[in-house]
């Protein structure tokens, strides 16, 4: 084990105790030459929402990838909820709460926008293929409880007219919507949003900013936002963390992050995205 | 009238259609359907696979032989009753399955494809290799006896036979109708759209697909089953590669990601053949080449989504 990863696992104790739900710790991510993510560290609260903002490139979609397992990194650590999830598989990731949406939209595109949903209810359903192909009682208690469950929050996203069509033909605003409920239906203690307000209008992304709060009080969860509006990322988000070519360039509050020189510069650079700043 | 009602008058209605050819088909006729029935249930299998779950398998021919095989093995040396292989077959045919599919899997892509088609290519000369030789009956095969009726029934063989691969048949469809539109068959779909996202669902990918893989070689099994007992005779040279590539094409023209399309595609590859034969005795495989083209033309999906999309049509018409 690396020394930083040591570092990381020795302040995990802590981090657990402090009340972080994910401690992110020096991590390293590499792609042959390019340095995607440079020991990189920081910590998401419970019931906070943490906004990963910078400049195209910075290493934002890396930093999720690293944290749902699609991404091996071999410097550094991530301790969700007191254990190490560096070496966790892929699909056990969602069983221990975390949930995420994908920055180009991943939906199961053959399937409708409540069958998306349902997807998400997997893993919380016991009945495998025999009992599936007889439709045994627990099979039919599975799916019962995977309907009842997208259909609610097929309401409380407002897709109701939607639900039964096939995802691939809806605006991209929407698909985004319905990657938002599928993540949200198995009851995820960490949704790593990105760029969730891609393809909406004014409008929708203050309806977008005004329903992310009230997931997060809903049911009590933290998000970590990756967003361009820097409007709505300052909004809604108690922290805001900013990377800049793969390294941590400031981390506080968003007041504090907007003021931040370094932010400045690295946006200013970018010249187009200073104006959201 | 309530959804319930309709779909079972709709059931029942399709069962009394199927039974018809029971009092009105000839002999041949019915052997021809009980042969319908076996293809259907191993392009079923292939459905699954590659239709439901998006891996491409060219070696449902093998499969099929080893369910042929386990009906024909047991009926000869064990004296097993015809209607005991068929579970037999089927347990038999998922486990080879699952032994093959778990290492091409985990490499995935095309290597499936690879391994699948040497499986197929490979099978008839293990069907004839001189150390099985005792049990499989080398390049002469195993000649079968075909069953009587049971129970007194007033049926002759080819009826009896007709309707008992009706009714495992129609089990088994019923069953996989079931398993697709469980969280098992969106499990499946999730893996073919979006491999990543179904992973960050909860889907564990090598696990579904190995016993999406098992799931289809024990229905080809139970079909080749059901085909050695209705034919009454296996042998290596009923097995080769041929097979397995119009199990594809009927998997292909029925329509891959439905389960009804299995009956259409087993329909076209019993009964086209002849058809083409019929239109020219000269060039019948340039023929059933033209006619699969056309069909892909103009059916891209399959039979069943163009009838499909006929059925909503008429319904938007209404
Ligand atoms: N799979 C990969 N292979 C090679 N390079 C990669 C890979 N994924 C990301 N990168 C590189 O890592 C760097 C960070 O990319 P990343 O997608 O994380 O940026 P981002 O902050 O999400 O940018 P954006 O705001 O444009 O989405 C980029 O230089 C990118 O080219
Ligand atoms: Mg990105």
């Amino acid at each position: 084990m690396s020394a930083a990863a040591q570092a990381a696992n020795s302040a995990e104790g802590g981090a657990a105790r402090g009340g972080a739900l994910m401690r992110v710790s020096g991590v390293e991510m590499r792609f042959g030459g390019i340095v995607a993510l440079d020991g990189v560290s920081f910590d998401v609260g419970h019931r906070e929402i943490c906004g990963l903002i910078g400049p195209n490139g910075s290493g934002k979609t890396t930093m999720f990838n690293c944290i749902s397992g699609f991404y091996r990194y071999t410097v550094g650590d991530i301790v969700f909820d007191g254990t190490s999830i560096k070496d966790l598989a892929r699909h056990r990731m969602v069983e221990l709460g975390i949930g995420r949406t994908f920055q180009n939209v991943a939906l199961f595109r053959s399937m409708t926008v409540r069958q998306n949903m349902m997807v998400g209810h997997h893993y919380r359903g016991t009945s495998g293929f025999l009992s599936n192909a007889l439709r045994l009682p627990r099979a039919r208690a599975d799916g019962r409880e995977a309907a009842r469950q997208a259909d609610e929050l097929i309401e409380l996203l407002e897709l109701g007219a939607q639900a039964n069509l096939p995802v691939g033909g809806l605006p991209f605003g929407w698909q985004k919507r319905v990657e938002l409920g599928r993540a949200m239906i198995a009851a995820p203690k960490l949704l790593l949003l990105d760029e969730p307000a891609a393809g909406l209008n004014h409008g929708e992304v203050d309806e977008l900013g005004a329903l992310i709060k009230r997931l997060r009080s809903h049911f009590s969860l933290s998000i970590l936002l990756v967003e361009h509006h820097m409007s709505l990322v300052m909004q809604v988000s108690d922290r805001v963390v900013a990377l800049e070519f793969g390294r941590k360039i400031a981390d506080g509050t968003p007041e504090e992050v907007q003021r931040d020189p370094e932010v400045i510069r690295a946006y200013l650079g970018e010249g187009e995205e200073a104006a959201h700043v | 009238m309530n959804a319930n009602l309709s779909r079972l008058l709709r059931a029942v209605f399709v069962v009394a259609a199927l039974l018809v050819p029971l009092f009105f088909a000839s002999g041949y006729q019915l052997f021809q359907l009980t042969l319908v029935v076996a293809y259907a249930l191993s392009v079923l299998g292939k459905n699954l696979v590659t239709g439901f779950g998006g891996q491409v398998s060219l070696g449902q021919g093998a499969f099929y032989a080893v369910g042929a095989y386990t009906a024909a093995i047991l009926m000869e040396h064990f004296d097993v009753p015809y209607w005991a292989t068929i579970p037999v077959a089927a347990v038999t045919t998922g486990m080879v399955g699952l032994a093959l599919g778990l290492p091409a899997l985990r490499l995935g892509g095309l290597y499936l494809a690879l391994v699948t088609f040497s499986m197929a290519v490979s099978v008839p000369q293990l069907l004839k290799y001189k150390l099985f030789e005792d049990w499989t009956g080398g390049v002469q095969g195993i000649v079968l006896l075909k069953p009587d009726a049971p129970f007194g029934l007033d049926l002759n063989p080819d009826q009896w036979l007709y309707l008992f691969s009706f009714v495992v048949g129609a089990a088994l469809f019923l069953a996989a109708n079931n398993l697709v539109r469980s969280r098992i068959g969106l499990a499946m779909r999730a893996i073919r759209d979006q491999p990543l996202a179904a992973e960050a669902m909860g889907v564990e990918l090598a696990r579904y697909k190995t016993l999406t893989f098992g799931v289809g070689a024990l229905f080809a099994g139970v079909g080749g089953a059901l085909g050695a007992i209705a034919v009454g005779f296996v042998s290596p040279d009923s097995f080769t590669i041929a097979l397995s590539l119009t199990l594809f094409v009927g998997m292909v023209i029925g329509g891959a990601s439905s389960i009804s399309g299995a009956i259409y595609g087993a329909v076209f590859i019993v009964f086209m053949p002849n058809l083409a034969e019929e239109i020219s005795k000269a060039v019948p495989g340039a023929i059933f080449g033209a006619i699969l083209i056309l069909f892909m033309f103009f059916a891209p999906g399959g039979i069943a989504s163009l009838l499909e999309a006929q059925l909503r049509r008429l319904r938007a018409a209404r």
